[in-house]
């Protein structure tokens, strides 16, 4: 079970690292997600998954049976899942944000905060190179105001 | 008894902060009165869990009575305290200067829940003993630190906010694979108890394997060399309180994970550690200060600062005497202190200025003196210069590399210390000393807005004049908590109880 468990870890960590590697935003998404259940998964294997002996200490005993199945890690697996969750809706909404914003998903398109033009070698074509209209606006705001 | 609540006050201040101006939403006056009390007792608390720290040594505490390796430990040593001290003043200050510019926006858009909940993680993860509770509270940061990225709404900073987001939970994501290993090697996730135990595991590769997926997981969040690039991707697209808080703290948080983790369970446990993080905090001193280099505005040159100082930090780790521990202590807090200042003063040079590219600004040397002296402490602090918090930052780490036995590093510390200095100027120059751009400037900072504004400004920068010129307490200190880290026997002593199980 465990080696099946090593093997399905194996097999998303790569689906997960193939969609993250896609240009599309939404494939970004769904390989954290995948990766996300990777390491839940590592997680959950940590803690033997068919143990046979029930983690529950005899009468007359003072510690649980060797081998018995430990279930600490599945209490972690839950928090964990429980945070990955809000994180992902987190981000399908800013994925969403940005579709909205920029009319596209492919993330080549996503280049305001880092413009093309920079770094530039000198003060005015590094300015240039900024995206105008927030930070133009801005200024004009600012000018307006006096 | 006391201590236990010296100890979860810096985490209950925030998250009541944080609670309350949720609650509170749309009521500005209400939110505003809840944060400045909750930013004033957090400093209150964490001066007095200082004062308890250099009193007792290494205190900690066990939530609910579970006994250590069983329970939610919290630890406090001279490192987490000091940690915490410093966050609340970066609390009270970002607090202070939101007041001053585009307040009503920012606070209809959840400003005060947000920057409390960020508070929130950032001190639990200096408090916490536990390895699956630290992967929690970085989880806290980074919720509040998204909601805060994007405070606004413009679309540079939803493409800031887009790469961000991802490759901050690639590394979480990293750091939980890591934790999940750990915990079936060792069976235990308490940082004190896997002290002892991961010394006795045998399987020197995989403990290799955890300890490097460790290291990528913190140094991502840390901003290191092959892992920065989220950080120059997004934080100048935030507003200035945003960005002061955010280059302040979170990087350091991943810092600090990398110095707990490094420092208590991983000592000696692999040979190639000191290397890698040697070679690691080179690189990341180097391609920093080379990026900042090459641009031409302020917010990317301060961002691109704060990878460049990183490396120093990592120097300290690397060479892990109790000396260079000292100076990483040392020069993260002058560092914190300064780089929220440095974007605490970009924010008002472009109120003044009217923008925050170069090319566009000029002649503020004669228009606000003052604000050019605000700025070259920092700037200069930065750079090194005595007898600025820089200097002897610099100085304890560079001594200790020459006598660790890593002459190389000192020789790239310094070296990139003077290209600090040249990015620092060429802003001096460009905004301060050249002509001011045709057009109508900006109005004069003046009135409420340049109070609030340079306020929190000066009290940083006299905090940055303190550290250098009355310096023998802080480094006092920073001596102890470097050896607190070193010898790790009273964090473990602390936690559980002597050499009983």
């Amino acid at each position: 079970m465990e080696a099946l468990l090593a093997l399905l870890f194996g097999v998303l960590l790569g689906v997960a690292v193939w969609l993250m590697l896609a240009r599309s935003l939404p494939r970004v998404v769904l390989g954290l997600l995948m990766l996300g259940n990777a390491a839940n998964l590592a997680i959950l294997a940590s803690g033997r998954v068919l143990g046979t002996v029930p983690p529950l200490i005899e009468r007359g005993a003072s510690a649980v049976a060797p081998g018995a199945a430990n279930p600490l890690p599945q209490a972690l697996v839950l928090t964990a899942i429980v945070i990955a969750f809000g994180l992902m809706a987190y981000i399908l909404v800013l994925t969403w944000a940005a579709y909205s914003a920029y009319g596209t998903t492919d993330a080549e398109a996503l280049r305001e905060a880092e413009p093309p033009g920079l770094p530039a070698p000198s003060p005015e074509a590094a300015a240039a190179a900024e995206p105008a209209p927030e930070g133009a606006e801005a200024r004009d705001d600012l000018r307006r105001a006096a | 008894m006391r201590t236990d609540w010296l100890i979860a006050l810096p985490i209950l201040i925030p998250l009541l902060a944080c609670a309350l101006s949720a609650a509170l939403w749309g009521r500005a006056r209400a939110q505003r009165v809840v944060t400045f009390v909750a930013a004033a007792a957090l400093l209150l608390a964490s001066a007095a869990l200082v004062a308890a720290t250099l009193e007792h040594g290494v205190i900690a505490s066990q939530m609910g009575d579970w006994p250590a390796p069983f329970g939610i430990t919290l630890v406090s040593d001279l490192l987490a305290a000091a940690m915490v001290a410093i966050t609340a003043l970066m609390y009270a200050a970002t607090a202070v200067y939101a007041q001053a510019e585009d307040v009503e926006r920012r606070e209809a858009e959840g400003w005060h829940p947000l920057l409390a909940a960020l508070v929130f993680g950032v001190c639990g993860a200096f408090l916490t003993g536990d390895l699956f509770n630290l992967y929690v509270w970085f989880e806290v940061m980074l919720i509040a630190a998204f909601g805060m990225l994007v405070l606004g709404g413009g679309r540079e900073q939803l493409d800031a906010g887009v790469k961000y987001a991802v490759l901050n939970l690639l590394a979480t994501t990293v750091f939980l694979i890591g934790v999940g290993m750990l915990y079936g090697l060792t069976g235990t996730l308490n940082l004190a108890d896997l002290a002892r135990r991961v010394p006795e595991v045998g399987n020197d590769g995989a403990v290799g394997a955890v300890a490097f997926l460790l290291l990528a997981g913190f140094g991502a969040k840390a901003a290191v060399f092959p892992l920065f690039f989220w950080l120059p991707a997004a934080y100048h697209t935030a507003a200035a309180p945003v960005a002061a808080i955010f280059a302040a703290m979170l990087t350091k948080v991943g810092v600090y994970a990398i110095i707990r983790v490094f420092s208590l369970v991983f000592v000696g446990s692999s040979e190639w550690i000191p290397w890698v993080l040697g070679g690691v905090a080179a690189a990341t001193m180097v391609t920093g200060v080379l990026g900042a280099a090459a641009h031409w505005d302020i917010r990317r040159i301060l961002s691109f600062h704060i990878i460049s100082q990183i490396g120093y930090m990592l120097v300290g780790i690397a060479i892990a005497t109790p000396l260079a521990l000292a100076g990483a202590v040392l020069y993260i807090v002058h560092h914190i202190v300064v780089k929220a200042n440095l974007f605490l003063v970009a924010g008002a040079m472009r109120r003044t200025g009217g923008s925050f590219a170069l090319a566009h600004l000029g002649g503020l040397w004669r228009r606000d003196p003052w604000l050019g002296i605000l700025f070259a402490v920092p700037a200069l602090s930065l750079a090194g210069l005595p007898p600025l918090s820089g200097f002897w930052g610099k100085l304890v780490v560079i001594q200790s590399g020459l006598e660790g036995g890593a002459a190389w590093l000192a020789a790239v510390a310094l070296a990139v210390s003077l290209l600090t200095l040249y990015s620092m100027l060429k802003i001096w120059m460009e905004a301060f000393w050249k002509e001011p751009p045709a057009g109508e400037a900006p109005p004069d900072l003046g009135g409420t807005t340049r109070l609030l504004m340079l306020g929190p400004v000066v009290a940083l920068a006299l905090v940055t004049l303190t550290i250098g010129l009355w310096t023998e307490p802080f480094a006092a200190l920073a001596l102890a908590a470097g050896e607190q880290l070193a010898g790790r026997e009273a964090y473990i002593a602390a936690v559980l109880g002597g050499g009983a199980p």
